[in-house]
């Protein structure tokens, strides 16, 4: 393989599986090499070097995980201090995490001792999705290794007593946004709490508490190993590190890699993927951070640097860089409906715009995936992703207006063609063929 | 104090409120649908966004948001007000707009909302959602297409009434509020959902397709179904009571009333006595007023005054029973009581029988031991004090008497007198925290007081109050919980027994008198007296029911009359419709009765008796005060109760039916109802045991 990034230069040694992801093997890739030398160096050399490094959180909304660490209490007074780990990866399109889990577990654990060092909580809860119940088991029984080695838990080789535990989600999209996690985590209905209060000041139970991504704290123990500086030279400035994307969709070789931050879209596809299923001229559109972001045109793609900023400034994000690659036979309107059917789907239905905002834009984009609408509703249907977007709790309702303004940004002419032909007799056949399927 | 801007202008605030309200202080008015002030904050309905600076450039929700200093907020910006279109829009796509037939339209939010903030016309043009109905009980009816999922029913229920019946399941659009298993809400405060119900979602059964709320004419007045006295309205069409709603009273029952005090007005149509009558042949007979007063003068007048006796009520307002004092009183009658259930109280000191620490004071206890008390049922809007003391962690709670479910974690420290006497010479447990305790509360409860050695038990549980410090100058944690309305009232006008006089259970001993004066009276057991039976009252009950005379009053929404509650406070009742047929206000046939008598009352109106009331006995005078720990310093608790000892007893409940309290209560269908619901729900439970 090609690309920007060496293979020295890789966190994730063992993405693929192809080696022992027990901590024999992890150990031989550098987990849990000179950890207590870390710890030993205090828990604001642990920020500092998080911090300097420009890590910034890998879940989706791009937020420094130094700086989050930073807002934790300085001192533990009454109520301990928690870290929840969010690897409820259901992001359509996202799969990384899940490989992280499967495949080096221990480089996650150990990031879990580094990063509850650094906030002083003793105990981790990660809490992964229902689904991924084999990641689960493999998670466990690294973690049982970890303690039986003396690695993790009471009077550990580390000096830091530290315990660890897995909670496995019921399946719940909306469980994967931290409020609503560390509800399900406390036994109540996965609904998202009002902030503030952030969890950093009463988050489980009550107390301080960090929700971090599988990947924000599994890069930690390799960060503080080879330096920030290391780190923070991949990548343009702000966007720095090393990233995992989740390549899907129409290219020759779907994969999860990681490249240095900020890699163009193009060397990611070429080196990476095989490039695109009939070559460039058939890409028309990607969904660069999984299925919440809108879409970008084919035209803006070619050069596009896969980073935080470039892709915030075309109206879009990186998101969990979950790529998906849709060419010039993609049902682009379908896709949109389908992604709109999964947000209506996972509405909590706690807030009002959320609750009956997804469903009706859902049930206009259906209609209008066959052409069935009036030309008027797609800016009726705009105006009511506005009246969803920034009115809610939560972001889901963000991430359910977003697709359907990016689509109509770049492909309302589509749309518009649609409606036309269904109105003078001829009817868009694949969107009618796939409604009868369903 | 801290200042913020609300469009432009400048207002003080205190630290800790809300954006919301300190736009309200502001003048502003926000429109809200899950905001209540006594409920915890959900945030979800998203009506209240305002534009705040500092801060993101979206819409904030003010009900959740806390106001800082300098802050900027703004209620009438363009991103405000399409804000508000917009959730407006979202809260009516699914909702039926089928104002023409809802009970809500009138006095609904959400009509009142859309008005007020929403566009004229909606956008949308697919099927609107609908959703089954649920079953919550013989009192709530719900239409479930209506609900905007508010979740104001869901919270009070779990967090005010303490029953983990009412919840939201499934998600997105799908969610719906439902009780579990089609179960009738378990709590005796679950009407107030209706109340807080925005839409029309949740409406009342018994009063469905009833009335117009412009229709009805609305009077302020206060309950009588417990001692509380809690504020209500009574909305009256024609002369009709067509439903009681709860008043904002922030000292006793904040803005929720009892099931009881809500749905028993259906009973003030059924089982009236409207005329009155008289027993011949051992069958009641029509009579006019002449005919009847005549046959009680006669026996009146022949009878010793040491055969006759007088049992006021539970439900009896102050003025009826001092006319009655007056009138017996002057006759030489000495057998007196208002304590049908023979609570042994009263007499001596007021604050021996008051319930000092009064309602809102409890907010301020840390520990509180209830003595033979069952506040759930004895009065439910107090238990939910209790809880709120309790929930927000301020409170421990002990109690001797019955085992029951209080919607609260209580410490259980036995079931009698004895258990008492053991924790007054306890030095640890429960004791240790009563001691400790900056502001520990006793409540003593109907259980403890209606028995023979009540006045025993009295004496012990103002023993513990003392050992456990529970008044002092500042702070009097000493109370007594009644039962009845007319209790307190009764007590400070001194209606119980004068030298050699009967009590209320001796009176209706066989042969006891000859003439017994029912006023109002329905508790008291009949079966064995042989004496001549005055029944003054409203409803055929069990006092008319034993009657050889009966004289036709008015129920307390049909006159105007003080009540003490039992904290000591005195309130004005007043009248929202006029008695039925030709029945008269209860003064008024005592005074008439007293001209027969040659006895004649020295007042012509009720303003007359009024000013002698007040003149003789002074606590009448001042409305709407309860005197709390004013007086504590001068309560000397030694003298509290009688001597003797407390056998050993467990403490039996005050009330065995919490729907069937009183003759009103008995007469209503909706009552019958509940009380049916209830038992069946019990006995479910002992089966699944």
């Amino acid at each position: 393989m090609v690309g920007i990034l060496e293979d020295k230069d890789r966190i994730f040694t063992n993405l693929y599986g192809l080696q022992d992801w027990r901590l024999e093997g992890a150990k031989k890739r550098g987990a849990w090499n000179a950890t207590k030398d870390m710890l030993d160096c205090g828990r604001d050399w642990v920020i500092d070097q998080v911090k300097n490094s420009g890590l910034r959180g890998r879940g989706g909304a791009g937020f420094g995980t130094g700086l989050k660490w930073s807002f934790m209490p300085k001192e533990v007074k009454d109520r301990p201090h928690y870290l929840v780990v969010n690897a409820d990866e259901s992001e359509p399109g996202t799969c990384k995490d899940r490989e992280i889990m499967r495949h080096d577990p221990h480089l996650l654990i150990e990031g879990c001792l580094i990063a509850s060092f650094a906030m002083q909580a003793h105990a981790c809860y990660i809490y992964i999705r229902g689904e991924y119940v084999r990641e689960r088991e493999i998670l466990e029984e690294a973690i049982k290794e970890a303690y039986e080695a003396k690695l993790v838990g009471k009077n550990n080789v580390h000096g830091w007593d530290f315990d660890i535990y897995v909670h496995h989600g019921a399946g719940a999209y909306i469980c994967g946004e931290e409020t609503a996690l560390l509800e399900s985590l406390e036994g109540k209905k996965g609904q998202p709490r009002l902030k503030p209060p952030f969890p950093a000041g009463a988050g489980l139970y009550g107390c301080p508490t960090t929700v971090n991504n599988v990947e924000s704290i599994a890069v930690v123990g390799t960060i503080l190993r080879r330096g920030a500086e290391w780190f923070a030279g991949f990548g343009r400035p702000n966007n720095t590190g090393t990233k995992l994307f989740c390549v899907s969709g129409h290219v020759n070789l779907p994969c999860n890699v990681e490249e240095a931050m900020s890699i163009p879209f193009r060397q990611l596809i070429e080196d990476h993927c095989g490039g695109i299923k009939g070559g460039w001229g058939n890409l028309k559109a990607v969904i660069p951070g999984g299925s919440s972001v809108p879409m970008i045109p084919a035209e803006q793609c070619e050069d596009l640097p896969m980073d935080f900023d470039a892709l915030r400034n075309l109206k879009s994000g990186l998101g969990t860089a979950a790529v998906i690659v849709m060419d010039k036979s993609t049902d682009l309107v379908r896709a949109i409906a389908r992604i709109s059917y999964f947000y209506k789907h996972e509405s909590c239905g706690q807030c009002t715009p959320c609750r009956e905002g997804t469903g009706w834009m859902w049930r206009v984009m259906e209609r209008m995936a066959r052409g069935e609408a009036d030309p008027k509703e797609i800016d009726t249907l705009l105006d009511v992703t506005t009246q969803v977007e920034g009115h809610t709790i939560c972001a889901l309702g963000d991430a359910a207006a977003w697709p359907i303004q990016g689509l109509f940004r770049h492909f309302r002419h589509e749309v518009e063609e649609r409606i036309a032909n269904y109105r003078s007799g001829r009817p868009h056949v694949q969107g009618a063929s796939l409604i009868a399927a369903e | 104090m801290p200042k913020a801007k609300v469009n432009g202008v400048e207002v003080e605030f205190e630290p800790g409120m809300t954006v919301l309200q300190v736009a309200e202080l502001a003048g502003e008015e926000i429109p809200r649908f899950c905001y209540h002030e006594r409920l915890s904050i959900a945030g979800n309905c998203r009506m209240c966004l305002v534009e705040v600076k500092p801060g993101p450039p979206k819409p904030q929700a003010s009900c959740a948001l806390p106001a800082a200093e300098n802050q900027e907020i703004f209620t009438n910006t363009p991103m405000v007000k399409k804000a508000r279109e917009g959730v407006m829009e979202f809260l009516l796509i699914n909702h039926p707009l089928d104002c023409p037939i809802c009970d809500q339209g009138g006095e609904c939010d959400l009509q009142d909302q859309a008005m007020g903030y929403g566009r004229d016309g909606s956008r949308y043009e697919e099927n609107k959602r609908a959703v089954e109905e649920k079953y919550m009980g013989p009192l709530i009816k719900t239409v479930m297409t209506r609900c905007i999922q508010c979740t104001r029913c869901v919270r009070f229920i779990t967090e005010v009434a303490g029953v983990p019946d009412i919840g939201l399941i499934s998600r997105g659009e799908d969610v719906e509020i439902t009780t579990y298993l089609d179960k009738a809400v378990g709590s005796e405060l679950s009407a107030n959902v209706i109340d807080l119900c925005p839409v029309g979602a949740l409406t009342s059964k018994p009063y469905a397709f009833n009335a117009r709320p412009w229709e009805l004419k609305k009077t302020e007045s206060v309950d009588v179904m417990d001692a509380l006295g809690s504020a209500i309205r009574v909305d009256a069409r024609a002369n009709e009571v067509m439903r009681v709603l709860p008043r904002i009273n922030d000292d006793i029952n904040e803005e929720w009333i009892s099931d009881k005090t809500r749905y028993a007005c259906d009973g003030l149509l059924r089982q009236r006595l409207d005329r009155p009558y008289i027993r011949e042949a051992g069958k009641l007979r029509a009579a006019t007023w002449a005919e009847a007063f005549a046959a009680v003068a006669a026996k009146v007048k022949a009878a010793k005054p040491e055969r006759i006796g007088v049992i006021a009520g539970d439900v009896q307002d102050a003025e009826s029973m001092k006319a009655a004092l007056d009138l017996f009183g002057g006759l030489g009658v000495t057998s007196l009581d208002c304590r049908q259930d023979g609570a042994q109280v009263g007499g001596g000191q007021r604050e021996a029988y008051l319930f000092n620490t009064t309602i809102a004071g409890l907010d301020q206890a840390d520990a509180i031991l209830l003595v033979g008390c069952n506040p759930r049922l004895e009065a439910p809007v107090l238990n939910a004090r209790l809880r709120k003391a309790w929930i927000s962690g301020r409170a421990q709670i002990g109690v001797i008497g019955e085992r029951v479910d209080l919607t609260y974690d209580y410490e259980h420290l036995g079931a009698g007198p004895a258990s008492l006497k053991t924790l007054v010479k306890a030095k640890s447990g429960f004791a240790k925290v009563l001691k400790d305790a900056k502001n520990p509360v006793i409540i003593v409860g109907g259980g403890a007081l209606a028995r023979e050695d009540g006045s025993a038990v009295l004496a012990m549980a103002a023993g513990a109050a003392k050992t456990f410090g529970a008044v002092r100058e500042d702070w009097n944690g000493f109370n007594v919980l009644h039962t009845a309305a007319s209790r307190v009232g009764g007590l400070d006008l001194g209606f119980l027994p004068g030298e050699g006089g009967l009590s209320a259970r001796q009176m209706v001993a066989k042969g006891a008198l000859d003439v017994l004066f029912l006023l109002g009276a329905d508790e008291a057991d009949l079966s064995q007296t042989d004496a001549f039976v005055v029944y003054l009252g409203t409803h055929g009950d069990a006092g008319a029911h034993r009657a050889d005379v009966i004289l036709p009053g008015a129920a307390y929404t049909e006159k105007n009359g003080l009540y003490v509650n039992t904290e000591g406070r005195v309130q004005m009742a007043s009248r929202a419709v006029f008695p039925k047929g030709e029945a008269r206000e209860d003064w008024a046939i005592l005074r008439a009765l007293s001209e027969r008598l040659g006895a004649k009352l020295p007042y012509d109106s009720l303003d007359q008796l009024r000013a002698k009331l007040f003149a003789d006995h002074p606590s009448f005078g001042q409305i709407d005060y309860a005197p709390g720990a004013a007086t504590a310093a001068g309560f000397d608790l030694g003298a509290v109760g009688g001597k003797g000892e407390a056998d050993d007893a467990v403490f039996g409940p005050a009330i065995k039916d919490f729907y069937l309290t009183n003759p009103i209560a008995r007469a209503s269908v909706t009552m019958a109802e509940c009380s049916a619901v209830a038992a069946q729900s019990r006995a479910k439970l002992v089966a699944a045991e």
